[in-house]
């Protein structure tokens, strides 16, 4: 499907096998900041959080899974793009406020360059069959690479509070409120976010009190 | 558009990207009742082409808002919209980002990050079935599958992922 003789290095990613990768240089600059933002938005075709994983956690290691994983669920409860929330918690972990707007600056310049000149020439664009093929196939690889994240992302889970039996039992309940019975995401997190966060305090608790009965 | 409809205009956005939890494209029923049934300022095709556009090209969905402003009034248009919608939920994350440094380790937030976690991974796969499902042929499907595993197991590249899709699109395969 896609030419694999030309990428140098293991093929096999070390990580998905042997779980956590350490976290190794973080960023010294709001330049290094933006830059890393830019370029990874730039390969985000039909979403960009797996690049970011890819990027952030594996290719500059500026945070493990767990961390990425904590930030992108910050991100995910309050209001605004998942992204663009990440970005800012991202900037803001390594730098301040001037590392949440050179991530977020990063995110959207370069992209919204490419976007607004594709506006500009939309008639023909639109129209064009061979972009109307592209974007359909492009359509279904993010869809595969958002799930390739995710399941990453389990790696992230390991030591969590809840335990793996619970953790799987509530994802799965999200996943069905969501994208089976199509509830809307706010009212998913509500129903099954607030049982979470009390498991995982009752938990944290009773680790408090010296450790469990 | 006088200024006073401007910061109408603004206003309104703002409020409605506050309510976009869950991603950019939440709100886009809403806004499309703002700019197209209530406002006048386009019709529902060039709507529905900017957030198509948006989707299509590289970056977070969210600037389908900015083309939204583009196709009000060229580039400054695209600006004052993206800054309107960009605006609220940026100062919530920054709140967020801040409390969080400060009170990061109090025993709720603990608790409450590690409850969120299988939920947020629960998200991301209910994204990835919904938008499998938009197209529910063998090819597509497949496409999907072959691509979480290489994303999921292997160091592959993702652009070659994204060319090699592209293609098959192109071609008519999927």
């Amino acid at each position: 499907m896609a030419p694999r003789a030309r990428i140098p290095g293991p093929l096999i990613d070390p990580g998905s096998i042997a779980g956590e990768q350490r976290a190794a240089a973080p960023p010294t600059g709001a330049g290094e900041i933006f830059v890393a933002f830019t370029l990874l938005a730039l390969q985000g075709f039909g979403g960009v959080l797996p690049v970011a994983q890819r990027v952030l956690c594996e290719e500059r290691r500026w945070l493990t899974r767990a961390e990425f994983l904590e930030l992108f669920s910050v991100g995910q409860v309050i209001p605004g793009p998942n992204v663009c929330n990440l970005s800012v918690l991202v900037g803001y972990r390594f730098l301040g406020v001037r590392g949440a707007a050179a991530a977020l600056g990063g995110l959207l310049a370069g992209p919204a360059v490419v976007v607004l000149a594709l506006a500009a020439t939309q008639r023909t664009f639109a129209a064009n069959p061979v972009v109307a093929g592209a974007v359909r196939g492009i359509s279904a690889v993010s869809a595969g690479l958002i799930a390739g994240s995710a399941l990453k992302l389990t790696s992230g889970l390991r030591g969590s509070l809840l335990g793996a039996a619970p953790s799987l039992l509530l994802g799965l309940a999200a996943f069905t409120l969501v994208a089976i019975l199509h509830v809307p995401l706010l009212w998913a997190l509500v129903l099954v976010g607030v049982p979470a966060w009390g498991l995982a305090a009752w938990h944290l608790a009773r680790a408090g009190n010296g450790g469990a009965p | 558009m006088t200024v006073v409809a401007w910061l109408s205009l603004v206003g309104n956005v703002m409020a409605v990207s506050i309510l976009s939890v869950g991603g950019a494209l939440t709100v886009a029923p809403e806004l499309s009742r703002l700019l197209v049934d209530r406002l006048r300022l386009m019709d529902s095709a060039s709507f529905a082409t900017s957030v198509a556009l948006a989707q299509a090209a590289p970056g977070p969905n969210a600037l389908y808002s900015a083309v939204l402003g583009y196709q009000i009034a060229g580039l400054s248009g695209a600006v004052i919209l993206l800054v309107a919608f960009m605006a609220p939920s940026t100062a919530v994350a920054l709140a967020a980002a801040r409390f969080g440094a400060a009170r990061g380790h109090h025993r709720a937030l603990v608790a409450l990050k590690a409850g969120l976690a299988p939920i947020s991974i629960a998200m991301l796969v209910a994204t990835a079935w919904i938008l499998a499902s938009q197209t529910p042929r063998p090819a597509p499907i497949l496409v999907a599958l072959v691509t979480t595993l290489l994303a999921w197991r292997t160091r592959l590249h993702l652009l070659w992922m994204v060319g090699a899709g592209a293609l098959l699109g192109i071609l008519g395969v999927l």
